[in-house]
């Protein structure tokens, strides 16, 4: 059977070449970022390699372009490309930490409020009600801020990736425990939850052995989407300056810093990161898409 | 019409349950009853049941959909609590498995097991079966992991004509027959003596119903389980029971041996439901289609529960509700077969 379901994925992963692209692309960007250090053709955050006299390259085509910095440098003599490869290592480690943390909130909190019910039920779900009145960005603009209060000013810049992962994490976790109380009604009022219960299997053992692995399978597909969300989230938290520090940029970073010299001719310096991070969130929203209607029995 | 096997309510009797009710609560939530002025309302799924079910014996409870059959599974078995009154089981008082983990606690639930009446909803798709069977054993730690906790579920397995390699599959992989085996093979992992089987039979094939009864029966004879019976098929009933009782709207109409209750039902209501099975010692006679429908549970009619629908319906019927009362050799709650019994020209008037 399990082959048989994963030939049915394949055979709709064949059949859509829109989908093969970006699965290529998102394969492309996520060995770049996790070879960086490998691949990339400069280390821009190595103070022995950089030097001012390389700063403001435009890209090779250009005619006072270098073949040395295939898209331009910075102000500082960074590479251009080799600083994209590197901050879309934060930005996916940002981001696939961040929905990790929302699975692991909302799956638990969504968990226990449809087999628990009642009094819990209702506190929970009302708490995700009321963070769904507010836009997920003001949520994490507002827990960033927080969090950064509580940090000291000196370990600001090195504990901001956690700050930053805490604060689009948390704004997560309720399309998660939504979804996941909903399947849980269903899977609660199945006659295998009974058989348990009547056999005298605890609350805790039947939430986690019983329901848990029934109620996955729309969470994996929600946190694919999600992905890119994340990364949105990060970049935009960047670029308005509450997110990376210069010293570790993210793609969000790179576009904010990039900007104040948009207007100076180098556009290289921001106009590429943010079309990576076009192109990263598109496909990877196009995997997630695909995923959703492959596994999706209706649509087979 | 005297009777001896009719067994006398005892204080020994192996299941007892005296005077169980259970009422749901159905009412709108508190801010529309407020706004739109309703009252509450109460669901009486099962009022005032009391009947004994002796070590080794089969009684089986048969009714309408909605009549409080399964209600009252789900009640012995200690998946709902009673609102009032008790069920025993063995001695002990149902209620310490639903309140406590103790020792005492987890002995009962030991004791009592339950097979379901969907085999693809009651075995949870994402286990192996050898995994289903043993989780009664593991969860009352009866034998440790290992190669003697494998054999036993081989054994298990074994009981209902399934082989140890099956163990190794998932339950999307067995028929509804071989998946209602496997519910068996579960439900007597914890080596019960009291199985509740809840229409275990209603999902399947007519060919394979015969087989799961079969393997019921069997098992039976060779554990002395006890067993409760819960159907809305006569056949399966007449196949499998000791003792019959009859429901309606929650409450027993007619409860006897199988013999007494099939050969000569004396309720009304029984009679309908034995008319209308074609082919079930009913040849030549007269039937009487069951009439009308089971009224609303939520506002249930005065008096007699059944009157409405009742051929024999006379004075008291709408004014007072008839108790169980010990007729002919069972005990029957209906006016009409007690005084026919009392003044047998009523009878033929009514």
């Amino acid at each position: 059977m399990s082959r048989f379901f994963d030939s049915d994925i394949w055979w709709s992963f064949k059949r859509s070449p829109a989908t093969m692209i970006a699965a290529v692309l998102a394969l492309l960007f996520i060995l770049g970022a996790v070879l960086a250090p490998l691949i990339a053709p400069h280390n821009p955050y190595d103070l022995a390699q950089i030097s001012l006299l390389d700063s403001n390259l435009p890209p090779m085509w250009n005619t006072s372009g270098n073949a040395d910095f295939p898209l331009g440098t910075d102000q500082q003599g960074r590479d251009i490309l080799s600083t994209i490869m590197y901050g879309s290592r934060i930005s996916l480690l940002v981001a696939l930490c961040a929905v990790a943390m929302s699975i692991v909130m909302g799956v638990g909190l969504g968990l226990l409020a449809g087999y628990v019910g009642g009094r819990v039920d209702s506190i929970i779900m009302r708490i995700a009600d009321i963070q769904l009145t507010f836009p997920a960005i003001l949520v994490a603009l507002l827990i960033s801020g927080i969090g950064r209060q509580f940090v000291p000013r000196d370990l600001q810049d090195s504990l901001a990736l956690y700050v930053i992962i805490f604060s689009i994490g948390l704004t997560g976790w309720v399309q998660y425990a939504r979804t996941v109380r909903g399947s849980t009604l269903v899977e609660k009022s199945k006659e295998y939850v009974q058989a348990a219960r009547v056999i005298g299997v605890s609350k805790m053992a039947i939430m986690v052995r019983h329901v848990l692995p029934n109620v996955l399978g729309p969470v994996l597909v929600i946190a694919t989407l999600n992905i890119a969300n994340a990364i949105i989230a990060e970049a935009t938290l960047s670029f308005l300056g509450v997110g990376m520090p210069p010293t570790q940029p993210s793609l969000g970073t790179l576009i904010s810093e990039g900007q104040n010299y948009l207007f100076s001719g180098e556009w290289w310096i921001t106009v590429f990161p943010g079309i990576a991070l076009i192109v990263m969130v598109v496909s990877v929203n196009l995997v997630g898409d695909w995923l959703r209607d492959a596994l999706n029995p209706k649509l087979q | 019409m005297t009777t001896p096997s009719v067994r006398r309510q005892t204080t020994d009797a192996f299941v007892q349950l005296k005077n169980v009710s259970k009422t749901f609560d159905v009412s709108a939530p508190w801010l529309n009853r407020v706004i739109e002025r309703k009252p509450q309302s109460f669901l009486h799924a099962v009022s005032d049941l009391s009947f004994d079910i002796q070590r080794g014996e089969t009684l089986a409870l048969v009714g309408e959909s909605g009549c409080g059959k399964s209600t009252v599974a789900k009640l012995i078995v200690g998946l709902y609590a009673s609102s009032t009154g008790s069920v025993t089981i063995d001695g002990q008082d149902m209620k310490i498995a639903l309140t406590s983990n103790n020792d005492a606690a987890r002995a009962l639930r030991r004791k009592v097991q339950m097979i379901f009446q969907d085999p693809y909803a009651s075995l949870n798709p994402r286990w192996r079966v050898a995994d289903i069977v043993a989780e009664p054993i593991r969860t009352h730690k009866l034998i440790a992991n290992g190669a003697a906790l494998d054999k036993r579920v081989a054994e298990l397995l074994g009981f209902v004509k399934l082989t140890a390699k099956d163990g190794e599959k998932y339950p999307h992989q067995f028929s509804g027959g071989q998946r209602q085996r496997i519910s068996i093979a579960r439900a007597l992992a914890s080596n019960p003596e009291f199985l509740i089987c809840d229409e275990p039979t209603s999902a399947l094939d007519v060919s394979v119903q015969a087989q799961v009864l079969n393997l019921m029966k069997d098992l039976q004879r060779e554990m002395g389980l006890t067993y409760l019976f819960i159907s809305h098929n006569l056949q399966v009933v007449h196949h499998i029971a000791d003792r019959v009782g009859v429901m309606y709207l929650g409450r027993l109409v007619e409860i006897g041996d199988k013999k007494e209750v099939f050969g000569d039902p004396q309720h009304p209501y029984t009679r309908m439901l034995l008319d209308a099975i074609p082919d079930l010692h009913m040849t030549g006679k007269a039937r009487t289609p069951v009439a009308g429908e089971v009224p609303n549970p939520l506002n249930p009619p005065a008096g007699c529960a059944f009157n409405p629908r009742c051929p024999r319906r006379f004075e008291p019927c709408d004014q007072s509700r008839p108790e169980l009362l010990r007729l002919k050799g069972r005990q029957v709650a209906c006016f009409a077969a007690s005084a026919a019994v009392s003044s047998p020209t009523l009878a033929t008037s009514a």
